[in-house]
């Protein structure tokens, strides 16, 4: 078996893969975290005008240390910075962007995705306080609801599964699936494999995905820059 | 008219035991730190408190909860940088919580101020948080029943205000206040400047006063984010 670890493309190297798919003058949510790294890989001559739940659209780069102001910050509470062209307005017309189809794609992090869509990224099911945040409203808004991802849990469990075993947050939502190891759509069939990395064999992938890898056509090579 | 109030503690007055409260604000943003404490001040017990989080720190709602006050929260993320607060007393058994999903705490409390009882969302649908909901399909999609969300008193801080209570919000600050001002019996906003009739422009309104009850300057207010990351505790 691959050891998928030395081969796997890292959080920056997936981030960049789902920018390059971003088109010019799409309207665009990134999920708190990891999804938040997609904005520094905008291909040159696009433009891309980022929304955040809490009521701005067209928000920058984080400000340099000691010129935050917090009044300006994204729904990970996190200081920004404008763009020219932002917007602000409340949460009720920053829900309408989303539930509404407004919003181009939502780029989210999860735990878990199903072969039919379903995704599970609010809950790991344990005892703790539940928080959900914009999650569900945003798996079900956007024109497209794609995922960033490691293929695998720290575990190693495979993230990519028939049905998902962790509290759901939606269902039949996700369209495109970018991990470290490969890309997949969402179709009628199941997960079917758009892009892999050249060094590991569809087998292997296979053998650590939790659900039917189907291949329509051509497979295409995932090859990403080296980024820190 | 004249909706401006001589203190915090003028604007709090009307928080009674076992009142519902909406409080405005997003993470630190347009948290009314003033009016919150000025509400510890009054020690008001079995609160029902209507926020996005559930406090931060131990400053803000995070110091009404610890301070007893708050026998309920409805918001749709009680975490936070340091949410031990809320996090103690939800363990304790001694604060409840529903979680509602951030868009549809944003139109429970849109519907309850447009006198609208109901609506249908798809946020939710097939989970955990839906439960036992009506469900209804509408051209091919399944859509959950939620019910308006009222308050008896809205506390928001923002960044201007008029004595007809007229308001302006700062950047980001906005979020639910201005769905929070329609939504409550009264609502009092702390205001960073008073200024005089005719100097908000009409076409930058964004509370018309007609859902503001009374306006009070708090000039140079305290930011939580900041207050927070001076390990600032109230009382």
């Amino acid at each position: 078996m691959i050891d998928i670890a030395a081969v796997r493309l890292s959080s920056a190297q997936i981030a960049w893969r789902a920018a390059q798919d971003i088109p010019d003058g799409a309207y665009v949510n990134l999920g708190i975290g990891f999804p938040e790294m997609v904005a520094r890989f905008q291909p040159e001559g696009r433009h891309i005008t980022c929304h955040t739940e809490n009521g701005i659209l067209g928000f920058g780069e984080a400000p340099s240390p000691g010129d935050e102001d917090w009044d300006l910050i994204n729904a990970g509470k996190k200081a920004v910075t404008l763009r020219p062209g932002a917007a602000f307005f409340h949460h009720a017309d920053s829900f309408a962007m989303i539930r509404g189809g407004h919003l181009d794609l939502a780029i989210l992090g999860t735990y878990q995705v199903a072969e039919n869509g379903d995704i599970a990224n609010w809950s790991t099911g344990k005892d703790g306080v539940p928080a959900v945040g914009g999650a569900m409203d945003l798996v079900h808004g956007a024109k497209a609801t794609v995922v960033v991802t490691d293929h695998v849990a720290r575990s190693g469990a495979p993230k990519l599964v028939r049905r998902c075993s962790l509290p759901l947050t939606g269902l039949a939502c996700v369209t495109r699936v970018y991990t470290s190891l490969c890309v997949v759509d969402v179709a009628s069939e199941g997960f079917v494999l758009r892009e892999k990395i050249p060094a590991i064999s569809l087998a292997d992938l296979r053998g650590v995905t939790g659900a039917e890898l189907h291949v329509d056509g051509d497979v295409g090579e995932m090859i990403c820059p080296e980024l820190e | 008219m004249d909706k401006r109030l001589s203190s915090p503690a003028a604007a709090v007055a009307h928080v009674g035991d076992g009142m519902t409260l909406m409080i405005g604000g997003f993470g630190g943003a347009g948290a009314p730190v003033e009016l919150i404490h000025a509400l510890i001040d009054r020690r008001a017990k079995g609160l029902t408190v209507v926020n996005n989080n559930a406090g931060n720190g131990h400053v803000g709602i995070a110091a009404m909860i610890e301070q007893g006050m708050v026998e309920k929260m409805i918001c749709s993320y009680p975490r936070s940088a340091d949410p031990v607060a809320f996090t103690r007393a939800y363990r304790d058994g001694a604060v409840d919580l529903e979680v509602v999903p951030q868009g549809t705490l944003a139109e429970r409390i849109r519907a309850g101020g447009a006198g609208i009882p109901a609506f249908f969302t798809p946020a939710g649908f097939g989970t955990e948080l839906a439960g036992d909901k009506p469900v209804e399909e509408f051209d091919g999609r399944m859509y959950v029943r939620e019910n308006w969300l009222k308050a008896d008193v809205a506390l928001l801080k923002a960044e201007t205000g008029d004595p007809h209570g007229n308001l302006t919000y700062r950047m980001a600050a906005r979020n639910f206040s201005p769905l929070m001002a329609t939504a409550a019996k009264k609502t009092f906003a702390q205001v960073s400047r008073a200024v005089a009739l005719g100097d908000i422009h009409p076409e930058h309104v964004v509370t018309p006063g007609i859902f503001v009850n009374g306006v009070v300057e708090v000039s140079r207010p305290a930011q939580e984010e900041i207050l927070n990351r001076q390990g600032a505790a109230y009382p």
